[in-house]
């Protein structure tokens, strides 16, 4: 290996025991005071240049058919419209997919969605194009849409071959186990709500260059695929964002329509031009978290110790692959969730639907896989008449019980057992389960319940070339430093962390640290932010970069004052050589005055991983992040409506690096979590159309849903692996502690009659409930 | 320009950052949002949904209220800017002043309660209105109920939650409490009693100041649409695209929002918001407090009105069933000509009411209960805040020892408008609360009197279940005197030791 492709190497970490400024500390949102003042600027927020125009999608009326006609006469003449855009506009490729080539820009011929853009209107103001927009003649030959699981099976038709893995022979096993159990779980999908809706801004440039602001988790693929729509070199375009208003997944691939249709725009006007969805429009128009219906049988010893475990997803998709690959790859990674399986097979469908592409959301399609499993084992303890929590516990990874499905071995077995019973002691839950059992017993219309699960989540890319990550810093000559890398601020704290790990690294002031706009000009061919990867990947990458600049500057410091250069220290804003020390700034002055390099682009690319998806063997992660929720509802049974009323959490971040950022995203994904398996429900009609399309439907958690008694800790852990400062990801694994959530409210139904299993399915709407509640009493709603 | 009322005032005023505002020259349908963000280019306020749900474009409205300058929260998004005539219009960026943070902004920033950021502005302005106006000590279901019109999708809330309760630990001192008389003086002399109209005879925003000048301009103008609080009118605008060219709004006629409570009846003057109304509902029986804490939002309450969620005809409509059931008049007026009728009667199908061209709703007067009657009203709704319900029920009835001698129930989401059931009201007089098996007949005749609808709210199976559990549910309480073992929420004891 030459000098020029080795990779720069990190510092070494310090001993844990040494003192550290900034990481580790509970520091607020390098944003929180902008946010709290109104001065953080969004997309929609930035000065829009002179003459800037605006642009609103013409939506298709039909879920499915052809387009037969679109009369855009009244549009065109309709106040303030400059320009009417379509399919024939397009000077490159008609596709904004992620990888598969499967999603027009504009619908041109087959319509396959209900709202799918056939065209757009550049007007003067937003108002004018919006309604322009509704001004379109549009004839098509329909057809009966498919909507449902059932209707794609039934037609057969999938957007991706089926795909399955596993070990040994399930259907045997389970024939012959002593407890056998099916059955099947329907669970549904989810809108982000992210609260900033997808929204850019294209400013035209020289030679057909172009400027795009995008509200995306994935500036990379937003330059590509304007690029490819525009049939430019990406080198034409530069895609920036400071932060988003929320992301979740829903801009990690479904940002870069609108990017691309702004930039078509700002193309063919010659003018600076935006778009950004309404809210229903975007609900209407951007892909959710897959709905399944998981079926599985199961075989258990009498104990409830799983022998054979089978499970075949049935992922209803919509109408492109968009990111379902990896989704339904991941619902498939932890369809284990914390359990050993001796013989397994995990299947999977993923389902062709006339609805929007369904697509990247928090967890990736792990909460499905982790949610069939979780309500299998209560299905499983309730069977032979043990605790749920029992039988959780006899089925954990263990020493000689620790492979996977997909034959990764876990190696980090004794984690989980102490978390769970750490968190079993500190939420009191055997006293608690007793004490509902009698407040149960003599309440017939509130019921109670009680559950306490795990999530083992795995951390890294399971396409394994997006593991990879670039930073830019530089270091000015009065010692303030600019931070750039591949990463995006959607909220998460992504900036500060890597932030926090610069100014240790220099031992300065957090404030010196300048962070600015990811960007594609100063980091190129950067990964997605997802997969809870974010800061594991670009931390590191700042961290070399930070590193490669203060080992010049030590080297020049040792130079200067005589001393070895593993005797120069960076400590308190200061540079400390043998008995000499100056500040920071005057150091940077020095090297600059002496022509040191003051500026690096780190790289970094995550060790270990391997993942042949053909045999459906390797080590897709490199570790798994742990955590347990214990969750106590209270059930009306006349209505089905409930209350969460205490939670209880214990949560793994490795060694944290902001411990006030990571409970915020532990909470925050519960908190999700549970929206997204009880009041989230997403109705689409017969007609394929979307009737839960707005806040005032669609429900999400507010205030008064968290539960009041609410307990949430960071478990005491490191990780094992040489991730940042020995810290774990955080953002996706908190979503599935919601489980819990889901597991006390079947718990609380079953005490309506505990010889019956409880068909319940998510989201566990007030209704979805009292139908299950009905069932236990032998009849039927209404 | 004098004030007297005899003068047309061809401008909207009002109050901001310090400066008296005047404005003569808008479309009688710009929402107050895009007056800050595209017109005064105050970007910090937000546009979440445009239907009044996120609230993270809350700004805070100053009015002059018993001598004091109050703020409530309002949605800018669903606001016409002409409502805020006379207001002091307070958002995000004018909290902080010389670099030092509003006590609710270093709260939320000490205690972690901004991710994304987005709805915080919203969420700032909220606890902005909790900060100055809330009852200290300050609890968290009173931060909750202030909340429930704010969305945040990334803390999960408990961070400002306890942001808002360390903030409300004192009593309010802030810049705006130390101006207080400067503000006063400053609203108190933009207040006049001048008709509004600006614009012309085809397109135009007006308020009328009196009863009689809105009845010779609705009369003039039948084709126009009469605004309240505009809590639903917005949506026209911002989802049906509507073409709304002449607005006539309710906010400034004298008289039209007058609460009386009387011995026998609580009458409610149309214009009266949620908000002002909320306490001599709530004064009738324990449960119409509990329902309009939950009605909409905060933001939703102190805009929307009484008179509008009646005249607007919603099937579902959460107050009109309560109101049915207690018994209420509506009083309505055209030209010079004034009627009334039983509510119930004013629905008569789908978003269909017996209203004229030209008529507009007036007041609506309610009984209050005897001394033997009961009242029960419970809603059901996917989520307890900030929803609509999927299904309402409303009882009321007369008890004689423990004999039910007569009964007023009303449903709302069962039909295509708020209803009566006459049957279920029959099959209930005569029924004992000691026997459970006498409520059989009543609960069956609920069959008879409704054929509710699937849509995406519930489904007709869940909302026929439901209907009957709420009557079974209404008559077991009564027959136990308990709500204990009933309620999840809104146990009638602790409603009755807030009231």
């Amino acid at each position: 290996m030459n000098e020029m492709s080795k990779p720069l190497p990190a510092t070494p970490l310090p001993p844990d025991e040494a003192p550290l400024r900034h990481v580790r500390q509970p520091l607020p949102h390098d944003s929180a005071k902008r946010h709290v003042t109104g001065l953080a600027q969004y997309i929609d927020d930035i000065r829009e240049p002179e003459g800037t125009l605006h642009v609103a999608i013409g939506q298709s009326p039909r879920a499915r058919g052809r387009l037969v006609a679109l009369d855009l006469d009244a549009v065109r003449a309709a106040p303030g419209v400059v320009r009417v855009l379509t399919a024939a506009d397009i000077p490159g490729k008609n596709d904004v997919s992620p990888a598969f080539g499967d999603d027009p820009m504009f619908a041109a011929d087959e319509i396959s969605f209900h709202g799918q853009a056939l065209f757009a209107v550049v007007a003067t103001t937003r108002d004018a194009a919006r309604r322009a927009a509704t001004l379109a003649r549009v004839e098509t030959l329909h057809e009966a849409p498919r909507v449902t699981v059932e209707d794609a099976l039934e037609r057969g038709e999938s957007v991706l071959p089926d795909y399955s893995f596993g070990r040994g022979d399930a259907a045997s096993v389970i024939a012959g186990a002593p407890v056998r159990l099916e059955g099947s779980l329907r669970v549904g999908g989810q809108e982000h709500f992210y609260l900033e809706g997808q929204v850019a801004l294209a400013i035209p440039g020289e030679e057909g260059d172009v400027h795009v602001y995008s509200s995306t988790q994935h500036p990379t693929e937003v330059q590509h695929v304007v690029a490819r729509v525009l049939d430019i070199p990406d080198a034409f375009v530069t895609c920036e964002v400071r932060r988003m208003g929320g992301g979740f997944g829903g801009k990690e691939s479904q940002a870069t329509q609108w990017a691309a249709t702004a930039a078509l725009a700002a193309r063919i006007t010659g003018r600076p031009c935006k778009l950004r969805l309404d809210r229903d429009d975007d609900f209407k128009l951007t892909g959710k978290r897959h709905d399944f219906r998981s079926d599985w049988r199961i075989g258990t010893d009498e104990t409830g110790r799983i022998l054979g475990y089978e499970v075949d997803h049935l992922a209803r998709c919509g109408y492109s692959a968009d990111l379902s690959n990896g989704v339904v790859d991941r619902t498939m990674f932890h369809s284990d969730n914390a359990y050993f399986m001796p013989d397994v097979r995990i299947g999977s469908k993923r389902l062709k639907t006339n609805t929007v592409s369904n697509t990247a959301f928090r967890g990736f399609g792990g909460p499905q896989g982790m949610l069939v499993i979780e309500h299998v084992l209560d299905q499983v303890a309730w069977a032979m008449g043990r605790d749920p929590l029992d039988v959780r516990y006899a089925n954990l990874y263990a020493p000689g019980r620790d492979v996977t499905p997909y034959g990764m071995s876990v190696e980090e077995t004794d984690t989980l057992p102490a978390l769970m019973r750490s968190l079993e002691r500190s939420s009191d839950y055997r006293t608690r389960r007793e004490a509902i059992r009698a407040f149960n017993a003599g309440s017939p219309v509130i019921k109670r319940g009680l559950a306490l699960t795990p999530v083992k989540f795995g951390i890294s890319f399971t396409l394994t070339h997006l593991n990879q990550a670039g930073a830019l810093v530089h270091v000015y000559q009065d010692g303030s430093v600019h931070l750039n890398h591949g990463g995006t601020e959607m909220g998460q704290g992504l900036y500060l962390k890597v932030a926090q790990v610069v100014a240790e690294e220099f031992g300065i002031a957090i404030e010196r640290v300048r962070i600015t706009a990811t960007t594609t000009a100063k980091v190129p061919n950067t990964a997605p932010t997802a997969a809870s990867s974010g800061t594991d990947l670009n931390g590191m990458a700042a961290r070399i970069a930070a590193g490669a600049i203060r080992r010049r500057m030590a080297a020049h410091a040792a130079e200067t004052f005589g001393v070895p250069e593993d005797e120069v220290v960076f400590r308190d804003d200061r540079v400390f050589a043998g008995n000499e020390s100056l500040d920071f700034g005057e150091l940077a002055k020095r090297c600059v005055q002496s022509r040191v390099q003051l500026s690096e682009a780190g790289f970094y690319k995550t060790p270990k991983i391997t993942w042949d998806r053909a045999k459906g063997t390797g080590r897709p992660f490199l570790y798994f992040a742990y955590g347990a929720a214990c969750a106590e509802v209270a059930v009306d049974t006349l209505t089905g409506e409930y209350r969460v009323t205490r939670v209880d959490i214990l949560h793994d971040c490795g060694r944290s690096l902001n411990p006030a950022i990571d409970i915020g995203q532990i909470e925050g994904g519960f908190v999700q979590g549970m929206g997204w398996l009880t009041t989230e429900e997403l109705v689409f009609d017969g007609e394929g159309r979307l009737r839960t399309h707005a806040p005032s439907t669609y429900k999400i958690p507010v205030a008064s849903d968290v539960p009041a008694d609410f307990r949430v800790a960071l478990y005491p852990n490191t990780n094992r692996e040489e991730t940042i400062y020995r810290s774990k990801a955080v953002g996706e694994p908190p979503i599935m502690l919601a489980n819990s959530v889901f597991c006390a409210l079947t718990d609380a139904v079953r005490a309506l009659d505990p010889t019956r299993p409880v068909p319940l399915d998510a989201p566990a709407t007030p209704e979805a409930v009292l139908r299950a509640c009905e069932a236990m009493r032998g009849r039927p709603l209404g | 320009m004098r004030a007297g009322g005899d003068i047309m005032r061809q401008a909207i005023r009002f109050r901001r950052r310090g400066r008296i505002v005047e404005v003569r020259d808008f479309s009688p349908r710009t929402l107050l949002l895009d007056y800050l963000r595209l017109t005064e280019r105050s970007v910090g306020t937000k546009e979440g949904c445009a239907e009044g749900d996120c609230g993270a474009c809350t700004v805070a409205l100053g009015r002059v209220r018993d001598g004091r300058v109050v703020y409530e929260p309002v949605n800018a998004c669903i606001l016409l800017l002409g409502q805020v005539d006379g207001a002091d219009v307070v958002s995000v960026e004018d909290l902080a002043a010389d670099g030092v943070l509003h006590p609710v902004q270093a709260a939320m920033v000490e205690h972690h309660g901004s991710q994304c950021g987005f709805c915080t502005p919203g969420i700032v302005m909220s606890l902005y209105t909790l900060y100055r106006e809330a009852e200290r000590p300050v609890t968290r279901e009173a931060v909750n109920d202030c909340l429930a019109g704010n969305l945040c999708r990334c803390t999960g809330y408990r961070p400002i939650v306890d942001a808002a309760l360390a903030a409300c630990e004192g009593p309010p001192a802030d810049r705006f409490l130390a101006e207080s008389e400067t503000i006063r003086a400053d609203l108190e002399g933009i207040a006049d009693g001048a008709d509004i109209f600006v614009g012309d005879d085809t397109r135009f925003f007006a308020a009328p100041a009196s009863e009689d000048a809105l009845a010779a301009l609705y009369a003039r103008h039948p084709d126009a649409t009469l605004v309240a609080g505009c809590t639903d009118v917005g949506l026209w605008i911002t989802k049906g695209m509507a073409a709304i060219d002449k607005v006539i709004w309710l906010g400034r006629v004298a008289g039209l929002d007058a609460i009386e409570a009387g011995p026998e009846a609580l009458t409610i003057g149309a214009t009266a918001t949620h908000s002002a109304a909320h306490a001599s509902l709530g004064a009738l029986d324990p449960d119409m407090g509990e329902l309009m804490r939950r009605f909409g939002s905060v933001q939703v309450r102190a805009s929307g009105t009484v008179g509008g969620n009646i005249a607007n005809g919603s099937p579902i409509g959460d107050l009109a069933p309560a109101l049915i059931a207690l018994g209420a008049a509506l009083e309505l007026r055209k030209g010079d000509r004034v009627r009334a009728l039983p509510l119930e009667e004013f629905f008569l199908a789908y978003r269909k009411q017996d209203r004229e061209p030209g008529e507009f709703v007036r007041r609506v007067s309610v009984n209050r209960l005897g001394a033997g009657d009961a009242f029960r009203c419970f809603k059901v709704s996917k989520r307890f805040d900030e929803d609509i319900s999927a299904v309402m029920g409303a009882f009321r009835l007369a008890l004689v020892g423990r004999r039910i001698a007569s009964a007023r129930v009303a449903y709302g989401g069962m039909a295509a408008t708020p209803k009566r059931a006459p049957e279920t009201e029959a099959m209930l007089v005569g029924v004992s609360l000691d026997d459970p098996a006498s409520w059989e007949p009543a609960f069956a005749a609920l069959a008879a009197d409704f054929q509710p609808l699937d849509d995406h709210r519930a489904s007709a199976a869940y909302r026929r279940t439901v209907a009957r559990n709420l009557l079974a549910k209404a008559l077991h309480e009564l027959a136990t005197g308990r709500t204990d073992e009933t309620r999840l929420v809104g146990e009638r004891p602790a409603l009755q030791a807030a009231e």
